[in-house]
């Protein structure tokens, strides 16, 4: 059954058009009730602090399996901070501290004797510039798994990753060439490509496309609908064009501010994103996807 | 297959505990190697320390050497002393104009390819080893005239420059272009500009490279033995003679066979190694201070 | 009405003062270079009744025999080779291990002080490190040390005999891969810390250990920039003069035991200083700085070039990097 957006009311332009995108996408998406969806995070009270200061406040949501989740919301709400959190990358940071809970698959992994190596494994991440390994194509793709045990088949398993990254044709003739000697748009699905090839459960994605043409971001904003049945993807974007697009779930976060010019993040609605673009529930998340702040 | 227990038990088939204990063995690897590093050193001084601080009274810097010490006569190496004082003061006066100009020329007025060959020249000279120097002064100057203070002084002041000229350097080129080109522009010339106002600023960089040259070169004894290591136990500061230094006389201390001549080198490298390593400190104190300096003018 | 006269504009582009400090400064700079030919051009002068008596064949020559006047350096081409490279080999490793210690392991309280207790240990002069080394170094080796190597690995012509006195080339070893421990260490520090954050987030992201990332993404970085601190440290070892004559016991021998004794050519000249007299010895000694100073700037020249390559290559690399 397909979700349909109503057709809004005209009040400004950016609704409008919202909407349309909004409803061309819903064709492609079929979201089932709530209730169905499994659960893969439950995130409960989480605070991320850095220097004892609170970049992110009580976020309560749950993530659910084989979505694109979105996170939105204006710069220096902790968007990246927050999906920091879900694969224990913010312990890289010395004055980091957290508190709450992130359950994966009913685990919580922010307990002690949980090893991050462990959930890195299974929570992996697309970072905001592309980062390829000064080594060649093949073996950007190659190392992870070779470290990680899975060196069976290595030749096959390098291909598959650089296919469903929509990279293979245009590298196959060159596996042997720097990574550093492709173009961005290429190096960063490259990177994508690294992170599938050693089948995470869940990718995480901050801000993938932020530096790359429009071409490229389409092309990366494809993968993430293709691949979509065998992993979970949440990204951070500032665009919310992006969002409309390729999300499933929209969690819109916005900076609270406190004394002495204190302001952190907090989510604020996480919904559909049918309903984040055409019905929001807080007037904050409407100011925001009208383009009236942020 | 990805897995989603991320207990122990789960995950042995992915060869985790097998990489887990490499990583800290790899840990243990490191941890061990940096406190071997820390233990030699802590050996080593403690060595100098124990051993020195026994013989260690006023005399060694009151006294003269005493040759053929077989009774108890005050000894000490007050010559020593005395032509350290000299030959490094004079290396000092050599290196320190020259390396000041010198970075002065390659920061104000070279032109690239000057600039890149000089510096080259600063490196060459800065990898010459100390022995070298020794027997290319020798060369120069002792040989026909006899050995001297100035000779020491000399091949000192040659380990020093490019010391003094690349610290220089590095607090000119800090220096923002903005303060010279606010002085250009107030019809000030040039030469007032980097005397006046560009030199200044540098002083406390010029201070504190010039005290950790010093330190370098106050412990050096290859570059003395060809050029002023003839000497008798007389004390006097007259650089046309030869003089005896600290570290030569260490040198040739810890080369007898007598004991009392052991403790005599032991205590004087207590006094050299104290000196060293307070000047050593001293100008770290003074670099964060300046580089503090530096940051909150920003 | 008063005319105001117009400053004079035109006329001389330097004043006496710009064109004195840039005579005096640049003076300075020409000798500062000039110093390096002259080096060379002594040296070889010096030593040239002996290259021209006794041509390349001394280089090879393991003999040094005042008496006779025939001298070669030989043996202490073979001293210098071993003792620079053994050391080298012991140091790199611990050094790196170091490195790694203060860049990625040690609590971020602890690494600032250990950074300066290893550059302390580059402080402490030649001589008293020598005079440890005979006095409390050597006798160590002696009695526990060399015979303990001697008689688990005996088999090997490396560990013969264990020395008489403390002094051998195997207390030259530790000695000098004490002195160049810390050069290798600080290099390796430096460029450890240059490796870009998001590359070993990149890496540990795929669910590695750390030490698979530092093998991985570390390393190959700074593989570059550590051959140059290995030269840098090598140059060190060769030219150390002073440590090693005191602790390596001054003989014309080329034995494959480590417990012998030997020489250097960095520590013969030094030990020759009181008793070269005749010509023939001091031009043969000055032949032996000629190979050591040709050593040197062979080395020196090396690193520089490979830290060129290294900083362009690093240069290229993140520029392309960015779309």
């Amino acid at each position: 059954m397909a979700g349909h957006a109503q057709p809004a009311e005209d009040h400004d332009g950016p609704v409008s058009t919202i909407d349309r995108v909004v409803a061309l996408q819903a064709q492609k998406r079929t979201l089932p009730p709530r209730e169905r969806l499994e659960r893969i995070f439950q995130v409960e009270g989480l605070d991320a602090l850095y220097g004892g200061k609170p970049a992110v406040k009580d976020v309560t949501m749950d993530v659910y399996k084989n979505l694109v989740t979105a996170i939105i919301g204006p710069s220096g709400c902790g968007k990246s901070t927050f999906i920091r959190c879900l694969n224990r990358m913010n312990d890289l940071i010395p004055a980091f501290s957290q508190t709450g809970t992130i359950r994966y698959h009913g685990q919580d992994i922010t307990a002690r004797d949980v090893d991050p190596v462990a959930v890195r494994r299974n929570i992996g991440m697309v970072f905001q510039r592309p980062n390829p390994f000064p080594k060649s194509i093949y073996d950007n793709v190659a190392w992870g798994l070779r470290v990680l045990g899975l060196k069976d088949r290595l030749d096959e398993r390098v291909e598959r990753a650089l296919t469903q990254a929509a990279l293979w044709d245009e590298v196959k003739d060159r596996l042997k060439a720097s990574a550093l000697s492709l173009s961005g748009g290429q190096q960063q699905r490259l990177c994508i490509a690294r992170a599938i090839a050693v089948e995470p459960d869940v990718v995480l994605m901050d801000e993938p496309a932020s530096a790359l043409d429009p071409i490229a971001t389409s092309a990366i904003e494809q993968l993430m609908h293709d691949l979509k049945s065998e992993y979970t993807f949440v990204i951070v974007t500032h665009n919310m064009q992006q969002a409309a697009r390729v999300a499933d779930m929209t969690a819109f976060f916005s900076i609270s501010r406190g004394d002495e010019g204190a302001r952190w993040g907090e989510l604020v609605e996480y919904e559909s994103t049918e309903k984040i673009f055409t019905d929001p529930s807080d007037k904050r998340t409407e100011d925001y996807v009208t383009g009236r702040f942020g | 297959m990805s897995t989603h227990n991320l207990t122990k038990a789960a995950l042995r088939a992915e060869g985790l505990p097998r990489r887990r204990a490499m990583n800290r063995l790899m840990e243990l690897v490191a941890w061990l190697a940096a406190a071997l590093a820390i233990g030699i050193l802590v050996v080593m001084v403690w060595s100098v320390a124990r051993r020195g601080a026994g013989a260690l009274n006023l005399d060694l810097i009151t006294k003269t050497p005493v040759q053929f010490n077989f009774g108890n006569a005050p000894s000490g190496l007050s010559n020593a002393f005395a032509g350290t004082l000299v030959i490094v003061g004079l290396a000092t006066a050599m290196a320190l104009p020259v390396g000041i100009l010198v970075a002065i020329y390659l920061n104000e007025f070279a032109r690239p390819w000057i600039r890149s060959s000089v510096s080259l020249a600063l490196d060459v000279l800065n990898g010459v080893p100390a022995i070298v120097i020794g027997i290319f002064v020798f060369g120069l100057f002792v040989v026909g005239h006899g050995q001297s203070g100035y000779a020491g002084a000399f091949a000192l002041a040659c380990l020093m420059l490019p010391l003094v000229a690349r610290s220089t350097l590095e607090v000119l080129a800090l220096v923002p272009a903005s303060l010279r080109e606010a002085s250009l522009a107030l019809g000030v010339p040039r030469w007032r500009t980097t005397l006046s106002i560009v030199l200044p600023q540098t002083l406390g960089g010029i201070v504190t490279g010039t005290v950790l040259a010093v330190a370098r070169v106050a412990g050096e004894t290859a570059p003395l033995l060809f050029t002023t290591s003839i000497v008798g136990t007389q004390l006097h500061w007259d650089p046309h003679h030869a003089l005896q230094t600290v570290p030569v006389a260490i040198f040739e201390l810890s080369e007898s066979a007598n004991p009392a001549d052991h403790a005599q080198a032991w205590a004087a490298a207590l006094v050299l190694l104290l000196f060293i390593l307070c000047t050593n400190l001293t100008a770290r104190w003074l670099a964060t201070r300046s580089r503090r300096k530096i940051t909150t003018a920003r | 009405m008063t005319e105001i006269e117009a400053p004079r504009l035109s006329g001389r582009r330097f004043r006496p003062g710009d064109l004195s400090l840039q005579t005096v400064a640049g003076a300075a700079a020409l000798a500062a270079s000039a110093l390096v030919v002259l080096i060379a051009y002594t040296i070889v002068r010096d030593s040239k009744p002996a290259w021209s008596a006794y041509g390349l064949g001394f280089v090879t020559r393991a003999v040094w025999d005042p008496v006779k006047h025939v001298y070669g350096a030989g043996s202490f081409l073979f001293g210098t080779v071993v003792t620079s490279l053994a050391a080298l080999a012991i140091a790199t490793p611990l050094a790196i291990a170091i490195a790694l210690f203060l860049t990625e392991l040690a609590p971020r309280w602890l690494r600032g002080p250990v950074t300066a207790l290893v550059e302390t240990l580059a402080a402490i002069p030649s001589v008293v490190i020598g005079l440890w080394g005979i006095l409390v170094l050597g006798p160590v080796l002696r009695d526990h040390v060399e015979p303990a190597l001697h008689s688990a690995l005996g088999f090997m012509p490396l560990f013969g005999p264990p020395s008489t006195t403390g002094s051998s080339m195997f207390t030259a070893i530790v000695v000098l891969t004490i002195m160049i421990l810390p050069i290798v260490s600080s290099i390796s520090r430096e460029l450890f810390l240059g490796v870009p954050r998001d590359l070993k987030e990149g890496a540990l992201a795929l669910g590695t250990t750390r030490w698979e990332m530092v093998r991985g993404v570390v390393f190959p970085y700074a593989r570059g920039g550590i051959a140059a601190a290995m030269i840098l440290g090598l140059g060190r070892a060769v030219g150390e003069a002073i440590a090693v004559t005191q602790v390596i016991g001054s003989t014309v021998s080329v034995s494959a035991n480590l417990f012998s004794t030997g020489d250097t050519l960095a520590s013969k000249i030094a030990a020759s200083y009181q008793g070269a007299e005749d010509k023939a010895q001091v031009s043969s000694l000055v032949y032996l700085g000629l190979i050591l100073l040709v050593f040197s700037l062979v080395m020196n020249v090396s690193a520089q070039l490979i830290v060129r390559r290294v900083v362009r290559r690093q240069g290229t690399s993140t520029r392309a990097g960015v779309a």
